[in-house]
């Protein structure tokens, strides 16, 4: 067991140290310009910002140069990850893409797919949704009934996918579909995966606001809306094997610790520059623990770029992830318990407190649950 | 400190150095056996051994008298002393002979330990060359043969000094891990060597080696809770099944390996900080604070979820997972408790501000 818990000490190299200057650069100049404000607030969707990163070269970084992409380290991928997530910087359209469609597509993907959708994911201009919670199957995928059914050239897809995320802004989505029962054997058989265009006929869109009245969550419902054959992404029946090294990407970057990042260096600011002693050490522990993830969080990619799939270690750094950042705003608020309300950035404290203990309950839902995180660390324990 | 580049090297001789320590310390310090002896006998010849292999004075170049291994070799030790809970001063020693390296003293051979180790803590060398003060808590000092420690001069600027420990007054005393701790005092001792200590070389700048080392000696103890934790659900039969099948079993020895998997990734770190600085700067302190601290809460938690897992059985004397559980509980002590680092760090990132707090942090 212990070799599964290596975390390497990463130190980044130094064309990440240059590359992160840069970033910091650009993101400064585009906040003096007014493109967005770094305490949050502003719409995270933005066509004009995302186009601006793609020309930059910082999407599809890892890529292939040939799709559009610039075949540089996930270390550098890292860094612009959080250099922008710190920054509360737009990148909501492209970010999926970037973290999680794009490298399914280059792997997965039909030729014609990797040479129409991949170099205009990496100019900024391709927001994908992610189509496989249904109002039936969460957590529980392979539960998916969503189907797929053999037609002339292609595939009729008809069913409906909910709590998804982008769709109503999406061009494309990767969608989980039912294209064959699952066996006796294998409960995981039967399910397909497919890049859906949104623009095809037979796809409606609802909204499912949220409880802070954001609209973000979408119900997508399919009738006979048609797919061509080269849409499949991977093996007929068999996404189930698709799934892990994927879920690796997904859970073990640095927004998942980093989205509301902006609680800790407002209580930073609001408590001043000489904190009492449970101040001091309020914000010292949560330093402390943040840090420690941010190292994890480096480990991984670097186990990443060695080509390695630590599965097991990503989904310890999304769980202890998720518990500190959904502990943060509260743990903020009681250490912020006395200062004057007077002081100066109370307010702008209060309001992006407000916000974080409403956004909260949802960190554990994306990128698995905490509850399914434990059982996958727990069988790479040997416990199950 | 040492300084040093590239990384393949390093990590292949600090392998080859813990693998040689793993050999030794299972063969002379196993768990098991230690927990059944009926008394302190196998501790004189399990230290020969480690002395025998160079593993005591690791820090201490050839020519003061030790084995000249890196930074990260010795850290690398201690993992593996953690993960038998070796009851043997050898971070101590360690980090005696650093000190004392530091100012260029050679290192005589035995067991030492070092100080002071907590904060607030002094002694003072007169200008006729005598040490005075008093250390409330010295690890291992009971069975030390020389103490190693941080004094000022009366007329200013700090030494190092060597002591026997028959100049000092040592209080018997045991800690909570089951290893002494003992209360040292000094009254116009004569030490056998006095050197200035080099710039930089200050009170916390010991205390954040000492963190350090113990945060890897956690990081070791966590490992080998975990697996013998999950051994144990696999073993271990209740309502007809091994009861690591039980969800709620699952989940606590998941959030054990992930308290374990952050001590890891924290102690390492911090280590590989040490081994490649120049200086004990910010970096330095973020990093060996933070560990300590992370660690320590790890510690804390992760005894607790072991000792619910093993249930009675880890409770007795007649297993060894109090040889693990309560030295987690005395190392988180030792060199400044997470409290403690926590305030020195909040209001280091309360001074810098909150702007600072973001490239501090990135830095690495």
């Amino acid at each position: 067991m212990a070799t599964e818990l290596t975390f390497d000490a990463i130190r980044l190299p130094p064309e990440c140290v240059a590359l992160r200057k840069e970033v910091r650069a650009f993101i400064a100049k585009e906040i003096d310009a007014g493109t967005f404000d770094p305490h949050g607030g502003t719409d995270a969707y933005s066509e004009e910002f995302s186009r601006k990163i793609g020309a930059k070269g910082w999407i599809g970084m890892t890529w292939p140069k040939k799709y559009g992409g610039h075949e540089r380290s996930f270390l550098e991928r890292f860094v612009v990850t959080e250099e922008f997530r710190v920054a509360n910087a737009p990148v909501r359209l492209h970010f999926t893409a970037d973290r999680q469609s794009g490298p399914v597509i280059i792997r997965y993907g039909s030729e014609r797919i990797k040479n129409d959708i991949l170099p205009r994911i990496c100019k900024g201009e391709v927001c994908f949704a992610i189509g496989m919670s249904e109002p039936n199957s969460g957590s529980d995928l392979f539960a998916a009934k969503t189907k797929a059914t053999k037609t002339n050239g292609g595939w009729l897809i008809n069913g409906t996918k909910i709590w998804t995320s982008n769709a109503h802004q999406a061009h494309y989505l990767i969608g989980l579909f039912r294209t064959s029962p699952a066996t006796k054997e294998n409960r995981r058989h039967g399910l397909t995966q497919f890049v859906v265009d949104m623009k095809t006929p037979g796809i409606t869109i609802n909204p499912v606001y949220q409880m802070t009245g954001q609209h973000d969550f979408n119900e997508v419902v399919f009738q006979d809306a048609f797919m061509p054959d080269d849409c499949v992404v991977g093996e007929i029946d068999g996404a189930w094997k698709q799934a892990t090294s994927e879920l690796a990407y997904e859970r073990s970057g640095p927004e998942r610790f980093l989205e509301t990042f902006y609680v800790l260096t407002q209580l930073v600011e609001v408590l001043g520059d000489k904190p009492d002693t449970r101040g001091a050490e309020g914000i010292g522990r949560l330093v402390a623990q943040v840090h420690a993830l941010r190292r994890m969080s480096v480990s991984v990619a670097g186990m990443l770029h060695a080509g390695k799939e630590p599965v097991v270690q990503a989904a310890i750094v999304k769980d202890l992830g998720t518990i500190w950042e959904q502990k943060l705003p509260h743990k903020a608020r009681d250490l912020a318990a006395f200062v004057a309300p007077e002081s100066a950035n109370h307010a702008t404290f209060e309001e992006r407190l407000t916000y974080a203990t409403m956004i909260a309950p949802k960190l554990t839902i994306q990128g698995g649950t905490t509850e399914i995180l434990r059982g996958i660390i727990a069988r790479g324990l040997g416990l199950r | 400190m040492h300084t040093k580049n590239g990384q393949g090297m390093h990590m292949d001789s600090a392998n080859l150095v813990a693998e040689a320590a793993t050999r030794i310390l299972r063969d002379v310090a196993d768990p098991q056996t230690v927990n059944r002896a009926a008394n302190d006998a196998w501790k004189a010849p399990a230290w020969a051994a480690l002395e025998e292999a160079g593993l005591t004075l690791a820090w201490v170049p050839e020519g003061l008298g030790g084995a000249g291994a890196e930074l990260d070799d010795g850290f690398a030790v201690l993992r593996e002393a953690g993960r038998v809970a070796a009851a043997v001063p050898l971070a101590e020693t360690l980090l005696a002979g650093w000190l004392l390296a530091q100012a260029g003293i050679a290192s005589p051979k035995g067991a030492m330990t070092c100080g002071p180790t907590r904060d607030g803590e002094k002694l003072t060398l007169a200008g006729n060359g005598t040490l005075s003060g008093a250390l409330r808590s010295v690890p291992f000092a009971s069975g030390a043969e020389h103490l190693a420690v941080l004094a000022r001069r009366e007329g200013g600027g700090a030494a190092v000094a060597l002591v026997e420990a028959s100049q000092a007054r040592i209080t018997e005393g045991t800690g909570i891990g089951g290893d002494p701790l003992n209360a040292v005092s000094f009254s116009g001792a004569r030490p056998s060597a006095v050197k200035d200590a080099p710039a930089g070389l200050d009170g916390q700048a010991l205390l954040l080696m000492g963190a350090t080392a113990r945060a890897m000696q956690m990081a070791g103890a966590l490992e080998a809770v975990l697996d013998l934790s999950v051994a144990y659900a696999n073993e271990r039969v209740a309502f007809e099944r091994a009861i690591a099948k039980f969800q709620a079993v699952q989940h606590n020895l998941a959030r054990l390996a992930g308290e374990v998997a952050v001590a890891i990734a924290a102690a390492g770190s911090a280590a590989d900080a040490l081994a490649h600085a120049g200086a004990f700067d910010e970096a330095v302190f973020l990093e060996a604070a933070a560990a300590k601290i992370r660690v320590g809460e790890a510690a804390g938690e992760g005894a607790a979820i072991a000792h619910q897992v093993l249930g009675a059985i880890g409770f007795t004397q007649e297993h060894i997972l109090h040889r693990f559980t309560r030295r987690l509980w005395a190392w988180r002590d030792d060199f400044g408790n997470e409290s403690f680092w926590a305030v020195k760090l909040g209001n280091m990132v309360a001074a810098k501000g909150a702007d600072g707090l973001w490239p501090m942090l990135a830095a690495r």
